[in-house]
């Protein structure tokens, strides 16, 4: 800002006090209720109710976790474990071939490639949660509900991931470069490990990243399929505990320490990989 | 199929041969295989298991499943639980959306002014809200809505912030807490996209930031506001953790609350074929609005 600007100084200082209000009122919304969060996970059962919410009591969060890990033969350590393998071997895996036809549909020319495209344009408007059910019925019919494969499997497809492949591969990877290697002698497989792959590189960490929470939020699926406990991920455990608390009072504790406890992994994995995913973030909306 | 689109081509493109058939292949068939079984087939398998109804062979007689036609989608339009779920989740859309977006909207222009100091601060605290799922945020939202643990409780003990008519509003809240921030995200990415010396002219001409930002700015993030809110729209229809997690802490959330609460519900009766009815009519009401909007925005934007 030069100081060009016809505003008078007394002006400009009123705008810039009330827009840090904004900013500072909007963040108190954001974090107070993590703020909150956090410390009743380091309260104890009898100190959760009756003392004041937003600041500390008796610091009890080590107890807390230990008593939470012993619960139940360590179900909940079971439960982070397969939210893990889920979102992470799934958000892997589904990048993987989100990239590799992404990549097909902008760098070759082949009938029938708009119609996949937007086939898989498609795919992007039918939310998840509409197949939920009939995928039910469908793994019914080979008595393979309730099993790891039941919601591994059907996490591993993103369309949005494929468009967002798409879009950053026509973007980065130059044709030229392509041709180069091809005079090499590379294969066309080998040239997309070895060359494509890291010119992507924003775009897949994008991809993964969306996924990777996109299967770690999903509910309705492992809602819907899953009946045994030690297969359930985190999400929907505390969901079960959570509407158990009517019956078991003592496991309040947990909910509350299960729930701080889970959400530690996401926002360290976005802060740490946020030079990644800020780019790839606008791609979506260039068109 | 290949020789039926290419008679129709100009006669340039039919005489250049497809080149790396097998890495095409190779590149595609994974993803295409994932896409086919747990995308199409569902899709196709719940319009089959819609037109089914279930006949016995008198009272006490084994059920069998026969083509029933348009029967249960007959039975879906007069289901009042279903409309009522529909007409309640276009309610929250209608006014959650609108003000999602528009606080996403405002905090991205001042995060792009020039006026906030801190925002690589400011920019994070806003984001860490979507780390957090859905039936988390539903869970930890519930206790702080709670008239007896929440630690505001001078206001809850006041308000019922979980009574029937104040609860579509508090779920509302949740969603509004996780989605802003990434809302916020990608209509600031957006900004940031644009060439700052657009801006140069405005300013010689003596204008202030609030004339900039509504000149210049959100026309230009157009784009990326239309996407947001598709996005929006789909999540609205799709309704169900936040709810379903609520439903332990009061009793004002029914078993049909949300369109997904009711195909859940209606398939644990058994009813699937219903179910299966409703999550058709569901998923095509999701495409042809966001479809619909996206078309409506557009036309708008080539005027």
């Amino acid at each position: 800002m030069s100081t060009v600007t016809a505003g008078a100084p007394k002006e400009k200082l009123a705008s810039r006090a009330a827009a840090m209000i904004v900013m500072g009122v909007s963040t108190l919304y954001f974090l107070v209720p993590i703020w909150w969060l956090f410390i009743s996970s380091t309260k104890s059962r009898e100190q959760f109710g009756s003392t004041a919410g937003l600041w500390f009591a008796d610091f009890n969060l080590f107890t807390n976790i230990g008593d939470l890990i012993a619960y139940n033969d360590g179900v909940y350590l079971r439960w982070m474990l397969n939210s893990v393998v889920y979102a992470g071997a799934g958000a892997l895996l589904g990048t993987l071939f989100a990239a590799m036809c992404g990549y097909a549909l902008a760098k070759y020319r082949f009938p029938g490639r708009e119609l996949i495209f937007n086939v898989v344009l498609g795919g992007v408007l039918v939310p998840a949660t509409a197949l939920a059910l009939p995928l039910f019925l469908i793994f019914s019919q080979f008595n393979a509900t309730n099993t790891f494969w039941s919601v591994f499997l059907p996490s591993l497809v993103s369309p949005f991931g494929v468009y967002l492949a798409r879009i950053f591969a026509s973007a980065s990877v130059p044709d030229e470069l392509l041709e180069a290697a091809r005079l090499d002698g590379a294969s066309e497989v080998r040239t997309f490990f070895s060359v494509s792959r890291r010119l992507m590189t924003p775009a897949l960490v994008t991809i993964f990243l969306f996924q990777f929470v996109a299967i770690w939020n999903n509910f309705f699926l492992p809602l819907i399929m899953l009946r045994d406990q030690s297969l359930f991920p985190v999400t929907l455990g505390l969901y079960a505990w959570n509407s158990q608390v009517n019956q078991i009072p003592e496991i309040r504790t947990f909910v509350i320490i299960g729930a701080f406890l889970s959400i530690i992994p996401l926002i360290i994995a976005f802060l740490s990989l946020q030079r990644f995913w800020r780019g790839g973030l606008g791609a979506g909306s260039v068109k | 199929m290949s020789t039926a689109t290419a008679a129709g081509r100009p006669t340039k493109q039919r005489r250049i041969p497809v080149k790396h058939k097998s890495a095409i292949a190779i590149f595609i068939a994974p993803f295409a295989v994932l896409f086919s079984l747990f995308y199409l087939l569902p899709i196709g398998w719940a319009i089959y298991q819609s037109l089914l109804v279930v006949e016995r062979d008198g009272t006490f007689g084994k059920p069998t499943e026969v083509f029933g036609g348009l029967t249960q989608y007959v039975l879906v339009f007069q289901n009042e639980a279903f409309w009522a779920s529909v007409g309640r989740v276009l309610l929250f859309g209608a006014v959650q959306v609108p003000v999602m977006l528009g606080f996403a909207l405002v905090l991205a222009l001042l995060l792009d002014s020039p006026l906030v100091k801190g925002k690589k601060f400011f920019r994070l605290a806003f984001f860490v809200p979507y780390a957090v799922p859905g039936v988390i945020a539903a869970i930890m939202w519930g206790y702080l809505y709670s008239p007896n643990l929440s630690p505001f409780a001078s206001v809850t003990q006041n308000i019922d912030l979980l009574a029937p008519e104040s609860i579509l509003w508090s779920i509302a809240n949740v969603v509004t807490w996780v989605y802003v921030g990434y809302n916020m995200l990608i209509i600031y990415s957006a900004l940031l996209a644009i060439p700052s010396d657009i801006y140069e002219a405005a300013r010689l001409d003596g204008a202030n930031q609030l004339q900039i930002a509504w000149s210049i700015k959100i026309p230009l993030v157009m784009p990326a506001i239309v996407l947001t809110a598709i996005f929006s729209i789909i999540g609205t229809l799709q309704l169900l953790a936040e709810p379903q997690v609520f439903r332990s802490f009061t009793s004002s959330v029914s078993s049909t609350f949300t369109p997904n609460l009711a195909v859940y519900s209606t398939s644990a009766v058994p009813n699937v074929s219903l179910a299966a009815a409703m999550s058709v009519v569901l998923a095509l009401a999701t495409f042809i609005m966001s479809f619909a909007f996206l078309k409506f925005t557009q036309r708008k934007a080539d005027k």
